[in-house]
């Protein structure tokens, strides 16, 4: 059993927990995800871990709640004790050598764009971090990010924070202004990433992105989460989560995405009617 | 008098019409009356041929001798010397190609069901039996196992009987291994298996559950916090694809992900929080034990139709004989002599259709088995919704990859010496699937045992 140390909303449907789990804290390293089951009846999901704190023992997750279990994990709170926690799991982001760098992330994928933007400036790098969110209700890691970054840009789909338009909208500008990266590295919704991947081809940049398939155990073992890349299969816990964004078979990836939406849709309002019951009750 | 019956006595089973629409256990196991009936078919060899094919050495005769005086507490002491899991074995064991395939009784007939006589023991012990088991008393080394599955729980239960204190630790939230995600609810209750691990802990065994060594912690790290040897018995978990054009459409499991669904993680239950596939026609790939698992779990789920396609003929099935038998009275359809070609999408990219050849056998192979080829314009379709792979599995790369000089052969199995588990790394011994590739728990256990051992002589050298 895990417990909960901190927990922070960050917007209606964000949240931010910290987990006591020093084993997994004194490993981690950007880019590694953790496994979790909420009780003894959970199914098993995997989270990027966001931050890590060594000497604390604690590793933050940040999770957007979607379906049945990040509702169930929602509902938790300090003191609370997660069931299952286990990591750091994947291979940790290659940002050794990196000079210069676009991190881009969308939505709840900055979450895990952060903790390698922050490794990339403690590096020395030059970090230009480009943020993307529906609405400015949805805007999370602000601070975190200008912290960490030479260039910050936040943008919006409908303007009401920074500026309104696509990240790759913004990615696109920095490159004509004659910026030059060494690597775009982007961590979003498949989509966002599958544009990005669209755009910096056509500038020859070689960019990283960071796949969050279904996955049951995070060790190879169920083949699961496998991917097309580069024509190979290839499974994201273990050979990932970081692919050459460029080889990615981005629309076989959406598809399995899928497959099992309308469980989670069914599962999520039955959860949701569940605790609607407690409160009532 | 010994009973001279030709026959052993049939195994209680549930209904097969019945038993395909549930997932609870198929055999109900002998009645004592069964027991003493079969048990009286030995003739308590002197030599014992039953006990050299055991990879455990249960020393059968004396453990049957026992059922014989209704002293069944009793045979349980006997084979409990020798096994850590004996209600597991007497459930999953294949005795047909083991201790069974020795028994003088099979010579003339059918030999004596040392299998379910074993279990009929285990189970009486475990209904009856109400005193814990004790710990003894510790001699002050630590040793660590990897993996608690059969080769690790064995491992880890023999030192701890020597007085070793044991840790395992295991990558799942549940330990058990292939017993817990692979091995199906209805042939081997998961209750059965919780038991076996209780038994091990009340021996003094601590399992450290979401521990992934090679990530969590190193078998490096390992040594520095004071365990003096390692057991590996981390399994071969990758599972095997075909490569063929359609495997990543929705709709397509391998046998892994499926059972590890429908058993770890109770998809079969209506109020699990892991979804799977309830296929109407499904198509199982390979002719292994776990392709059995896979096709009943899927008629269970409600199937309408469930094929079994092997590219072999039935002769060749690697799966065990009863296993076989299961499927076909459940109703699973074999299509042997069959191979995929091509899995079909419909627009959403859910699969639709499995594109097959016929195929017949040639000279035989590297394995020694005849050589299935494809027959000239055979083509068909297969109208499926679901196809499971279950074409076996490769060795986990996260130790071999995470432990500095740790020799592994071209498969990515751990290499060892066969008598100890020894591996290329001191104090570190290895056993089960992740030295063999994919074989039977009785084997891991029988490596479990061996390494066990080896390791008490290697550190009462030190």
């Amino acid at each position: 059993m895990y417990q909960i140390a901190e927990k922070k909303v960050l917007n209606p449907t964000v949240t931010l927990m910290k987990v006591k789990a020093p084993l997994i804290a004194k490993k981690a390293e950007p880019g590694q995800f953790i496994i979790l089951r909420v009780d003894e009846n959970g199914e098993r999901i995997p989270l990027t871990i966001a931050d890590y704190d060594r000497e604390a023992g604690l590793v933050t997750i940040i999770f957007q709640i979607v379906g049945a279990t990040t509702e169930k994990l929602n509902h938790l709170n300090e003191g609370d004790f997660i069931h299952d926690f286990v990591g750091p799991l994947g291979v940790p982001s290659h940002v050794e050598g990196l000079k210069k760098v676009a991190v881009v992330g969308g939505g709840v994928g900055c979450a895990i764009a952060y903790p390698i933007a922050k490794k990339l400036h403690e590096l020395g790098a030059e970090v230009h971090s480009i943020v993307g969110f529906r609405n400015q209700d949805l805007v999370i890691l602000e601070d975190e990010f200008q912290a960490v970054s030479d260039r910050f840009v936040m943008m919006t789909d409908d303007g009401s924070r920074g500026e309104k338009g696509l990240v790759t909208d913004a990615l696109k500008n920095l490159i004509d202004s004659g910026e030059q990266y060494d690597e775009v590295i982007a961590i979003g919704p498949l989509i966002m990433m599958k544009f990005v991947c669209k755009l910096t081809k056509e500038y020859g940049i070689k960019t990283v992105v960071s796949m969050n398939p279904i996955m049951i155990d995070g060790t190879g073992m169920c083949g699961g989460c496998r991917l097309t890349v580069g024509g190979e299969t290839k499974f994201a816990c273990v050979d990932g989560p970081d692919f050459d964004g460029h080889l990615v078979d981005f629309d076989e990836a959406m598809e399995r995405s899928t497959m099992y939406k309308p469980f989670e849709r069914h599962r999520h309002e039955e959860t949701c009617n569940l605790f609607q019951k407690k409160v009532e009750g | 008098m010994p009973n001279m019956s030709l026959k052993k006595n049939e195994m209680p089973v549930q209904d097969p019409q019945v038993r395909n629409h549930n997932f609870d256990e198929v055999a109900l196991g002998y009645t004592e009356e069964q027991a003493l009936d079969e048990a009286a078919r030995c003739l308590n060899c002197k030599n014992k041929p039953c006990v050299g094919k055991c990879p455990v050495a249960i020393d059968i005769p004396a453990f049957i001798a026992k059922i014989k005086e209704k002293d069944y507490e009793g045979a349980y002491q006997i084979i409990s010397r020798s096994s850590s899991l004996p209600a597991v074995c007497g459930r999953v064991c294949p005795q047909e190609t083991q201790c069974e395939s020795k028994c003088v009784r099979g010579i003339k007939g059918e030999p004596v069901a040392i299998g379910r006589l074993e279990r009929f023991v285990a189970d009486y012990h475990n209904a009856h039996c109400k005193e814990k088991a004790v710990a003894p008393q510790p001699n002050g080394h630590k040793v660590a196992v990897v993996g608690a599955g059969p080769s690790g729980l064995t491992c880890a239960g023999d030192l701890a009987k020597m007085g070793y204190q044991v840790s395992v630790f295991e990558a799942l939230h549940l330990a058990g291994g292939v017993l817990v995600y692979g091995i199906p609810e209805f042939r081997l209750p998961k209750a059965i298996v919780q038991k076996e691990v209780d038994t091990l802990k009340e021996l003094g065994v601590e399992v450290d559950t979401n521990t992934v060594i090679g990530r969590t912690l190193t078998i490096d790290e390992l040594f520095d916090d004071g365990f003096e040897a390692v057991f590996v018995g981390s399994g071969a978990g990758l599972p095997r694809f075909m490569n063929i054009p359609g495997e990543n459409l929705k709709g397509v499991y391998s046998a892994n992900e499926f059972l590890t669904r429908v058993n770890l993680m109770k998809a079969y239950r209506e109020n699990g929080d892991t979804p799977v596939q309830h296929g109407k026609n499904v198509a199982v790939v390979g002719g292994g034990n776990v392709a059995m698992d896979a096709a009943r779990c899927a008629k269970r789920l409600g199937a309408e139709n469930v094929y079994i396609v092997y590219r072999r003929s039935e002769a060749e099935m690697p799966a065990r004989l009863e296993e076989v038998e299961h499927a076909k009275e459940e109703g699973i359809i074999f299509r042997v002599l069959t191979n995929p070609t091509e899995i079909l999408g419909d627009e959403h990219k859910f699969v639709n259709g499995m594109k097959c050849v016929e195929m017949e056998l040639g000279e035989p192979d590297a394995s020694g088995r005849r050589r299935p080829v494809v027959k000239e314009g055979s083509e068909f379709l297969l109208d499926v919704d679901c196809v499971i792979m279950s074409i076996g599995t490769s060795p986990n790369p996260l130790i071999r990859n995470t432990t500095k000089g740790l020799e592994t052969n071209r498969h990515g199995c751990i290499v060892t010496e066969e008598e100890t588990g020894l591996t290329s790394r001191e104090g570190v011994y290895a056993g089960g699937d992740a030295v063999t590739g994919a074989a039977t728990v009785i084997l891991a256990m029988g490596a479990g045992k061996k390494a066990a051992k080896a390791i008490d002589e290697y550190i009462r050298s030190k």
